[in-house]
């Protein structure tokens, strides 16, 4: 057998390990994995196959690493969950065991195969079958692979000058780096600015503005308000942003990008006869608190104005806490108030959030639970309520009602998700790369995300989600060189014409023409996605570690079925 | 960028991991306290995680591996903080290491010394729900992969005082020579620039709420004894089934707000029940779809991302169903069969159900060691002895330079734990580059 090896072709014995993974039930209550092995066994090149429990324990890992050593592998072949979670893992073993990483093959008898085919068991075994015979013809045409290494730009930009932003900026700056903060209003504060006072410790908001001060005069910070990015090019450790300022525009670099757009509140125009005078929200709530204009008599507050109903599943996390804070401060200041709180759910999740809530009950404000297919209803100047214990409506004067609606994406979300190139989920929200174990970080390389742009969350969320991008963004900025893959596309030159295509149909710039007219990947900037590959009408462009002979090489060992 | 500072994270569940690893790759050195004898924590007996029904080991175990790898992390396990001082520009922290009687870096996990020992004792783990040996491997996937022996079950080691030389059968069959009686307990002294605390939660027992039999009645069992039942590395190979007649249940009440939100035990909140029981109920109907779940339940508290979504989800598709009421109390029939007395809010109706199993959702209590070493650190905790914070420093404790994340200061689920730790290793780390050599 033939290896190109950067170039150079040897001759080595191919020696194929694989390794099949039970993964507990996820795949061995469907996939029978020893038999699997078994067949494994006797494909071609194949010298080692077994099965175990969990492939990536650290008993696994030993295994493959013994297997390694004992048999003289120069291919692993894992199949087992995903490669997006688990591929850095065995890659990282046979790196670690002298093993290029790229001649390592992932088959993902669990989501392709063992998930989707539950109701199907035999069927789903031929399958398994299939895709190791597949995988295990592709690690046969694997090549050795380098990463390629990055120069790193120093320096971070953070979107958006709330609480998450100016957190964000400061623990950056204050770990040494260079931050540039840009915030598209005049005032850096973002929504502390409309609060009177913060639950669950009352906190006047000019506590938390403090800090705009420390970010006026912290020198690493190079701010930009009433400012907007109006493009984002480049990648890891090279980002180049331009800011539109209010009379010029600036472009930077920056090595990490932080997402801290917050989001908007709800402006409940369709529900409840909203009118913003005496039927308003909690936010108009809090300004007439600031200037001291509450002095009415009967007050109703509605929670879940837009939210968890058929147009707006999520619950907003913050309403019931922000309700239960204004509720107290109005008894507070005139304890003859009645205010009365309609409610689905009280949400008041830990230790203090809960302990707040028996304290509003004790304070004579009135909770009545309403059902969301009878929700209230407000008519001639009265509330008119459903009571389930009492199976009839229950009437309640008002003289002001106000709504918790919840906090819904900014507009400007999708065209900043587009000029980062990250997804957004369903309601608007940014979607980061795991929502259990990466919570923070994008999937793409340098951006992060912390605050309300991401899901509705309290300033203290806030706070605690903005250190942990800095420590993310910080991880990269602090060495001189990060590595990035090393499948990326490559030209041959013999059979390049030079028209042109692949430069327009690239959506990363990544290919360029050099002096010569000769066209050229530039490396750092490939994703390898393959567009450019299957656009090429020469076929001049094949993508490392996704040639055409590797992909061929799968196709065929399916179709030559015995 | 050199840094010679180093930072103690104590704990090692997922909030002590994250914080490591983060702190790792700032170019940290990472002491990493551990009081069992692998890492991995509460995470680590999840079968799934909600809302995406990801396998909890399976997302886990490379974070383990990484763990264990990475250069800049040393694992303490079987470790504990014994006493806390204040030197000029660090913390001096004595540990102390249990003898594990086994060297970890000769034990290959084969597994002949389990096979050869003659001793059962109840596993903690899987949450005493089977019996593993004197010498045992932690859990499956462990970090690390070695083996320890249980010195009070240990025939020889139990016996050693009484004069008599027995059994010793593990370091006859290992093949590696790994056993190694001799160790005793280590105390060390280390010097860090600043301290992490991620010592997590443990779970209220039950039996303190006695009308629902939980010390009495086979058929009621806990949130983490069920993680256990259904999982397939465990004590059922992931059946589930009744431990009073091994008969798998068609019908599963799971009873909320046991132990949280109640006077008479923790007066707050858990956070994650509503959730992860919605989760466990849906993983039983996956499992059989005959499966019909009842979730009983004060508020729902479902506004993390994604949970609300989850819960219509598990409605429409998998059978659950949610009981706005509290379960005043349970009996059985003469099959074992709980038998739940509640009021049905909804309805207004006193009701009784008959049901295959019962799971409360049990509270999150602060580990047990947590008095001690707070005491030991010099820091504050709240009234439930949880750490204390405040929620403009959500990360930092009422000493300079130690600080937070995870269930120890509030319960929370995985997300946010995970967000804190890297939260604490961002402060930890300005904290100890401000504090050093100046």
């Amino acid at each position: 057998m033939h290896l190109k090896t950067r170039g150079i072709e040897i001759l080595t014995e191919l020696r194929i390990g694989v390794f099949v993974c039970n993964c507990g039930s996820n795949i061995g209550s469907i996939i029978n994995c020893s038999e699997l092995a078994d067949y494994a066994k006797n494909l071609p090149n194949v010298v080692f196959a077994e099965d175990n429990l969990y492939t990536c324990s650290e008993t696994g890992l030993t295994k493959i690493k013994n297997g390694i050593k004992e048999h003289n592998l120069n291919r692993v072949v894992v199949a087992a969950c995903t490669p997006r979670t688990h591929e850095p893992l065995f890659r990282g073993i046979c790196n670690e065991m002298g093993l290029n990483p790229y001649y390592f093959e992932f088959v993902n008898i669990r989501e392709q195969c063992s998930w989707v085919h539950q109701k199907e068991i035999h069927k789903a075994n031929l399958k398994a079958r299939d895709l190791v015979k597949m995988g295990v013809a592709r690690s046969a045409r694997l090549e050795a692979l380098e990463k390629y290494q990055v120069e790193v730009t120093s320096s971070s930009l953070v979107i958006g000058g709330g609480i998450s932003g100016i957190t964000a900026a400061l623990s950056l700056a204050e770990q040494g780096f260079e931050v540039y903060l840009v915030e598209k209003k005049r005032k850096l504060g973002g929504m502390l600015n409309d609060l009177y006072r913060i639950s669950p410790n009352y906190e006047d908001p000019s506590e938390y503005l403090q800090l705009v001060k420390k970010v006026e005069q912290q020198p690493k910070i190079i701010l930009h308000t009433n400012s907007e990015i109006i493009s984002i090019e480049g990648y890891i450790g090279n980002f180049y942003v331009t800011i539109k300022g209010q009379n010029k525009v600036e472009s930077v670099e920056v090595g990490t990008i932080i997402v801290a757009v917050g989001a908007q509140v709800l402006k409940p125009v369709d529900y409840y006869n909203y009118n913003g005078k005496d039927i308003i929200t909690h936010q108009e709530l809090e300004k007439l608190l600031k200037e001291n204009k509450i002095n009415q008599k009967n007050i109703v507050m509605i929670q879940c104005v837009g939210s968890r109903i058929e147009e707006r599943h999520y619950c907003s996390n913050i309403c019931c806490m922000n309700a239960l804070k204004n509720a107290i401060i109005i008894k507070e200041r005139a304890p003859d108030t009645n205010i009365t709180i309609l409610y689905r759910d009280i949400n008041t999740p830990g230790t203090k959030n809960e302990l707040y809530y028996r304290d509003v009950r004790k304070n004579e404000v009135i909770f009545l639970r309403y059902n969301v297919n009878k929700p209230p209803v407000i008519e001639d100047g009265k509330i008119r309520v459903y009571n389930n214990s009492l199976k009839d409506d229950i009437e309640l004067d008002y003289d002001l009602v106000v709504l918790s609606t919840p906090l819904i994406p900014n507009e400007d979300n999708k065209a900043l998700s587009q000029m980062l190139k990250v997804p957004l989920e369903e309601n608007g929200f940014f979607l980061e790369a795991h929502v259990k174990l990466r919570p923070v970080d994008f999937a793409t390389d340098g951006l992060f995300v912390c605050g309300s742009a991401k899901w509705p969350v309290s300033i203290s969320e806030a706070i605690a989600q903005a250190k942990a991008t800095a420590a993310k963004a910080a991880i990269i900025l602090c060495k001189p060189r990060f590595e990035v893959e090393g499948s990326t596309a490559r030209v041959d030159t013999e059979k390049c014409v030079g028209c042109e295509v692949c430069i327009k149909i690239c959506p990363y710039g990544a290919i360029t023409k050099d002096d010569n007219d000769q066209v050229l990947v530039r490396n750092v900037l490939c994703k390898g996605c393959g567009l450019c590959g299957a656009t090429c009408p020469h076929q001049a462009i094949s993508i490392n570690h996704f040639t055409n002979p590797q992909i061929l090489s799968q196709i065929n060992a399916l179709v030559e079925r015995e | 960028m050199e840094k010679e500072s180093s930072i103690m994270v104590i704990g090692g569940g997922i909030a002590g991991i994250q914080a490591s690893l983060d702190l790792a790759n700032l170019g940290f050195h990472v002491d990493l306290i551990e009081k069992e004898p692998c890492i991995g924590g509460r995470m680590a007996q999840l079968d799934k995680t909600f809302p995406t029904n990801d396998c909890s080991i399976c997302i886990l175990s490379p974070k383990l591996s990484d763990c264990y790898r990475h250069p800049n992390i040393k694992l303490h396990t079987l470790s504990e903080v014994q006493s806390v001082s204040k030197k000029e520009k660090c913390y001096s922290v004595e540990v102390k290491k249990k003898a594990r009687f086994v060297k970890e870096d000769a034990c290959i996990n084969c597994g002949l010394c389990i096979e050869k020992c003659p001793t059962k004792v109840n596993d903690k783990f899987d949450m005493y729900l089977r019996k593993r040996k004197a010498i045992y491997l932690y859990y499956l996937q462990g970090v690390p992969a070695v083996m320890a022996i249980d010195k009070e079950h240990c025939l020889y080691l139990s016996n050693l005082d009484k004069g008599k030389d027995i059994c010793r059968q593990c370091e006859n069959v290992c093949p590696k020579e790994a056993i190694d009686f001799s160790q005793e307990d280590q105390i060390s002294t280390f010097n860090p620039n600043a301290i992490i605390l991620a010592t997590g939660f443990r779970q209220f027992n039950p039996s303190n709420i006695p009308q629902y039999k939980y010390a009495e009645f086979r058929n009621v069992i806990t949130g983490l004894e069920y993680e256990r039942l259904i999982c397939a590395s465990g004590p059922t190979n992931g059946h589930l089934e009744r431990l009073s007649d091994k008969k798998p249940p068609k019908k599963i009440a799971f009873i909320q707000c046991v132990g949280s939100r109640d006077i008479k035990n923790q007066k707050y909140c858990s956070s994650v029940c509503c959730t992860y029981s919605t989760k466990e109920a849906i993983l039983a109907n996956e499992h059989d779809s005959e499966i019909q779940s009842f979730i009983f339940y004060i508020d729902i508290r479902a506004a993390g991302k994604g949970f609300q979504k989850y819960i219509e989800r598990a409605k429409q598709e998998y059978q659950v169903n949610y009981v706005k009421g509290i379960v005043s109390e349970i009996k059985i029939d003469e099959n074992e069969n709980p038998i739940l007395y509640y009021e049905n809010i909804a309805s207004s109706e006193l009701c009784t159900m008959t049901v295959d199993l019962v799971v409360l959702a049990s509270a999150m209590i602060p580990s047990d060691n947590i008095e001690y070493l707070a005491e030991s650190m010099g820091i504050e905790l709240d009234e439930f002895n949880f750490i204390k914070t405040v929620p403009s420093e959500p990360i930092k404790t009422t000493r300079k330079g130690i600080f937070v994340c995870g269930a120890c200061k509030e319960p929370m689920d995985i997300p946010s734990s995970v967000t804190e730790a890297s939260a604490a290793a961002a402060q930890a780390a300005q904290y100890a580059s401000q504090n050093k050599g100046d």
